[in-house]
């Protein structure tokens, strides 16, 4: 039991905690407590009036327990009682009390919000800031609605003290990050700016934090904000150590406050104003010079708050990305605590080179610390600091340091920690792709992945690995013979058996001249594996199986026997046995011509986008490329072999689009079985299938759903279904075209053709679509695929047309759609910081750059929905940009091969009046305004 | 700044401080994960980690550790030097601070707290100023326990 020093004020809440502290279990700790509630409850319930005094100490020691962890039901209309009395400690406790157990019960929101209302009137400061303080620990919306318009007022009143001023600012704060919709700007934002030149550093520091969050979304409001900034940054930094008193921090004149106004510079570009530039330059070469001057004080807080400045210096000149000698002498200063002694300072460094080395002002000065970062990598023994220098040697690498990173890596992945195993592989996976050199580097590179770390190669890896060996020629007899090898070892990681089964089976015959890896030989290693493997790993090896039926004549015997024994053809597993059956039957049934047709060599991958960039995104950050995943998850569908179900209509040509990296793929759309009535036939041969109602949207409602999507029916009616797959990279784009003729009777002279009237109009070829003729006849319950090649050669407005010509049962039957390429299929989505936005947001403010429509929503608002249709339309989403979280900001580029656009793009939703205001910033005028009437129908 | 958690070795909560909207039960998961988080680390390691999305910077005094979390842009260290001028504002108002007098007059701890740190942002560095506020209000009813130190927080 402590001692009491003076008075006998909350004794017994010193008892209480005594108690709590003595309990010897968690059971006489909760017997202690229920005892001191059922006191407490008969207390507040006993009919004696409890002074102000006793319903202080007892709310107290409810707040204790809820702290404790337990939870508390009662005590709150008590507390609420607290906030009317006139004592400062009685009001403090009951202030206390709510705000740390808010409790949305209405009746008491009335009741604190009208004891707030009463402080905030007082004219005492003191409880002016106690109900300040609250308001800003609860932070809620019922707190905003009320006092949100209050507060600016108080803020800026020529009469309130100083450290009123100090509390209403922050509280402005909270109440803004909660709500901003319900504050207010107007005239009080000027002179909330003018507060930088307050004489109360308090007051500028409060102010500071206030300035920086509110300028983020009206720039132009706070412009004036930067001069005032710079001059009171000057100030500080030139002045001597002990001139601002209190506001000295172990000999560092207002650390805090200095980091603030640097923060507050970041969120604008360097200043117009030659004067205040030259100003502020002058002030960053100061903090960069007074880092080099021997310490006022050994104590780490002086070297912490020195350092926590220039830290905060070098993010500004990061951010300004324009002073070269800056960036230099930034990364210099960098590189000497590279090689510090305090951990902290390591890690810092690490860190802030990141940035640094994507600037192409200093990324060769980052380079030349290399050996540092590598030593790094080896020695520091905190695993965080090690996580840093791995960043910072996936941020350097560029071609000339590529080989001696990436074996670096490799070799620190031997003992990573298993936590960042995984990032670590993706890093090797992608600079190894970035800047191979050769190609065989690249293969090596990956296969000592798999051996190192094989548990953490993902998917996205091994898949990449393949597409790139089959895409390039030269380097698939060295796959061959490195995999052929690679198996080899006793025990080697079934992902390893996956690549090798997959490229043995498309170039095994590269290598098979060699009697060291002869047909036979090549099989048995495979088959070696086999029963030790997962069924989709099975699954993949009797994939290959079968082509090296078709590749070497000489192991079908041997390769029937395996398929035709049990274990395989009445195997548990669906999958596997249907394999078995259908290749067993394949085998013996097609000749060697068609056998050679259906398992011919798979054909190059559309190139796009590395998947495994995509998942390091996903991995760094929510909301980068979270659309990418969705074709990634029946693992019986993406089997790496398109090849594999023998129906004709998918055998004869393997899908180029068979998902080996998680592409977006459905199913092609299936024609449903012919059901057209004899009547309803009639009327089809009468009636041309243009003339007709189609089935489902109008083709314009059709056209509309594609322009968030690549793939989907386009049109259909009794006759013919279409279908469409389609996939754009950077200004090209691939397009499949799925005709099925619905009936059961022939198409004949069936002809879809392409053309553009938008470059009949202005005579300039904007799109050009490259189509491969089909054959004239569609059978009956037929599906036919047409392979569009599309650039984007300038930005169009139309979109090309399908016209659809053919002959149905002797009558002839035309239609004309739009084809699904609209402009916005050519975007490239565009990660950036808050600050580039605005910055960038900026530059685009000429009237005719912006394109704006406030319109009705046609669709439930769901925020997800309008997430996915926005990522859809192509543009990144950008996170914590706009204040308001319900809003939506995205950017991206439109990419064509005369010029890219670059478009910025903010939605904001108004659930209570079911609006959108939509505003698209882009380059061009045509482009803004084309995209807006775009993406306004799709909400 | 998004919250600050003080606890003892023994995992203990003493003080717990949320700048941000969370239910009682991400706050219970947060405290929990991050106190074994911290606890786990080694003496020498760097006082900064990375933590979901968010950075934390705790420093252990005594038996106790500080424990903040801050967004991607702000700044490590200077956030090092919040919980070291919190404690020594605790230090100056109770004379040698220990973790007992936090856990005896928690209150108080809260009070200092919301006149240094408000809404996640720091309302007054000045040592001289936040105590005037404290002492002002104490001089109004001076009730205070000064338990017996175990061990003060060395500086």
């Amino acid at each position: 039991m402590p001692a009491v020093s003076k008075g006998d004020g909350m004794r017994g809440l010193a008892v209480f905690i005594s108690d709590i502290r003595n309990c010897k279990s968690k059971e006489a700790e909760i017997k202690r407590i229920n005892k001191e509630l059922a006191n407490i409850r008969s207390k507040f319930k006993g009919d004696k009036a409890l002074d102000g005094y006793s319903k202080k100490k007892y709310v107290c020691k409810l707040l204790f327990i809820f702290l404790l962890g337990h939870d508390i039901d009662f005590g709150h209309m008590e507390a609420v009682n607290l906030l009317s009395s006139n004592k400062y400690t009685e009001k403090q406790i009951g202030y206390l009390f709510i705000s740390v157990l808010v409790n949305s019960n209405s009746e008491l929101i009335r009741l604190i919000n009208n004891a707030i209302k009463n402080d905030l009137a007082s004219r005492n400061p003191t409880f002016m800031c106690l109900a300040l303080h609250c308001i800003a620990n609860v932070g809620s919306r019922e707190m905003g609605e009320a006092f949100a318009a209050d507060i600016p007022r108080i803020l800026v009143a020529g009469d309130s003290m100083d450290s009123v001023k100090q509390s209403a600012a922050l509280c402005l704060l909270r109440l803004y990050k909660a709500s901003p919709d319900l504050v207010p700007m107007g005239e009080w934002t000027a002179r909330v700016v003018h507060l930088l030149n307050d004489q109360h550093m308090g007051v500028v520091t409060a102010a500071v934090s206030l300035i920086t969050c509110l300028c983020k979304k009206n720039p132009d409001d706070f412009k004036t904000c930067i001069s005032l900034a710079v001059s009171r940054l000057s100030r500080i930094v030139s002045s001597a150590s002990t001139d601002l008193q209190d506001y000295t921090y172990y000999f560092v004149p207002a650390p805090w406050l200095s980091v603030k106004l640097l923060r507050l510079l970041q969120c604008y570009p360097p200043p117009e104003d030659a004067a205040v530039k030259g100003r502020l330059v002058e002030c960053l070469e100061t903090v960069l010079n007074k880092a080099q001057e021997p310490p006022k004080s050994k104590k780490v807080q002086h070297s912490n708050a020195k350092n926590a400045i220039l830290f905060e210096t070098i993010s500004l000149i990061i951010h300004y990305d324009s002073e070269p000698n800056l960036l230099v002498r930034a990364c210099n200063q960098l590189g000497q605590f590279l090689q510090h002694r305090e951990t902290n300072l390591r890690y810092l460094a690490l860190e802030s080179m990141c940035t640094l080395a994507s600037s192409e002002f200093s990324h060769e000065a980052v380079k030349t610390h290399i050996d540092t970062v590598i030593n790094a990598l080896k020695t520091e023994r905190d695993v965080s600091v090690r996580q840093r220098a791995a960043d910072l040697l996936y941020a350097m690498c560029d071609r000339s340091n590529a080989k001696q990173i990436v074996s670096e890596m490799l070799r620190y992945l031997e003992t990573a920690d298993y936590a960042i195993r995984e990032e670590i592989v993706l890093k090797v996976a992608i600079l190894a792709e970035k800047y191979a050199v050769d190609y065989s580097w690249y293969v090596d590179t990956i296969l000592n992945l798999i051996r190192i770390a094989g548990d953490y190669v993902s998917e996205e890896v091994w898949y990449r690995v393949l597409q790139i060996v089959t895409n390039r020629d030269d380097v698939q007899g060295y796959a061959a013979k490195t995999v052929f090898e690679a198996l080899q070892a006793p025990a080697c990681h079934e992902n390893m058996v996956k690549v090798g089964g997959y490229i043995l089976g498309e170039f095994g015959n590269l290598i098979a001249g060699d009697p060291r890896s002869s047909p036979p030989v090549q099989f048995s290693l495979l088959h070696s594996k086999f029963h030790l493997c997962s069924v989709a790993t099975r699954a993949l090896l009797l994939s290959t199986y079968i082509k090296f039926i078709n590749l070497f004549p000489e192991t079908k015997a041997t390769i029937q026997g395996v398929l035709r024994a049990g274990s395989q053809l009445r195997n548990a597993d669906v999958e596997l046995q249907q394999r078995a059956v259908e290749y067993l039957t394949l085998s013996s049934v097609a000749s060697t011509d068609v056998l050679a047709t259906v398992l011919e060599e798979m054909p190059p991958f559309p190139e796009r986008e590395s998947s495994i960039l995509a998942k390091l995104k996903r991995k760094k950050g929510p909301g980068a490329a979270s659309a990418l995943d969705d074709g990634r998850r029946d693992p019986s569908s993406n089997d790496i072999n398109g090849g594999v179900e023998p129906t004709p209509s998918t055998v004869s040509t393997p899908s180029p689009s068979a998902d080996l990296l998680g592409l977006r793929a459905a199913p092609p759309p299936a024609a449903p079985p012919a059901s057209a009535g004899a009547g309803n036939l009639l009327v089809d041969v009468f009636d041309g299938p243009a003339a007709q109602p189609s089935l489902g949207p109008t083709p314009e409602e059709a056209f509309l759903r594609f322009v968030c999507k690549n793939n989907g029916v386009l049109f259909e009616n009794q006759l013919l279904q279409i279908g469409v797959k389609s996939e754009f990279r950077q200004n090209l784009g691939r397009m499949y075209l799925f005709y099925g003729n619905k009936t059961s009777v022939q198409f004949q002279n069936f002809s879809p053709t392409v053309v553009h009237p938008g470059d009949l109009q202005t005579h300039i070829l904007s799109l050009a679509v490259q189509t491969k003729r089909v054959a004239a006849q569609v059978d009956g319950g037929a599906q036919v695929q047409q392979v569009l090649n599309i650039e984007c050669l300038r930005d169009f407005l139309t979109p090309p047309l399908l016209s659809v010509r053919f002959r149905y049962g002797g009558a002839p039957q035309a239609l004309t759609l739009k084809l699904p390429v609209t402009i916005n299929k050519f975007f490239q989505p565009t990660e950036m910081a808050a600050q580039d936005f605005f910055q960038r947001w900026k530059q685009l403010s000429l009237p005719q750059q912006e394109a704006q429509k406030i319109f009705k929503a046609n669709h439930p608002m769901d925020a997800e929905v309008t997430k996915a249709k926005l990522l859809g339309f192509g543009s990144a989403l950008l996170d914590n940009v706009d204040p308001n979280p319900e809003n939506f900001v995205g950017a991206g580029i439109i990419q064509t091969k005369a010029l890219q656009v670059g478009c910025l793009l903010r939605l904001e939703p108004n659930a209570q009046a079911q609006m959108y205001r939509l505003t698209l910033r882009t380059s061009k005028e045509s482009v803004s305004r084309h995209l807006c009437e775009l993406l306004a129908q799709q909400f | 700044m998004q919250f600050m958690l003080l606890f003892s070795r023994q995992g203990k909560l003493r003080l717990q401080k949320w700048y941000v909207p969370l239910s009682d039960k991400e706050k219970k998961k947060i405290t929990r994960e991050l106190v074994q988080t911290v606890l786990a680390r080694k003496p020498k390691m760097c006082s900064f980690l990375e933590w979901r999305d968010l950075k934390i910077v705790y420093k252990r005094y005594a038996s106790l550790y500080f424990c903040c979390a801050i967004e991607d842009q702000d700044n490590e260290l200077i956030t090092l030097e919040i919980i070291h001028r919190y404690v020594e504002l605790l230090d100056k108002y109770f004379g040698s601070v220990c973790e007992l007098d936090i856990i005896f007059n928690f209150e108080k701890a809260y009070f200092i707290l919301d006149e240094f740190l408000l809404g996640g942002e720091v309302q007054e560095t000045s040592k001289k100023n936040v105590l005037k506020a404290i002492e002002q209000a104490d001089l109004l009813q001076e009730v205070r326990y000064f338990p017996r130190c175990v061990t003060p927080f060395s500086f």
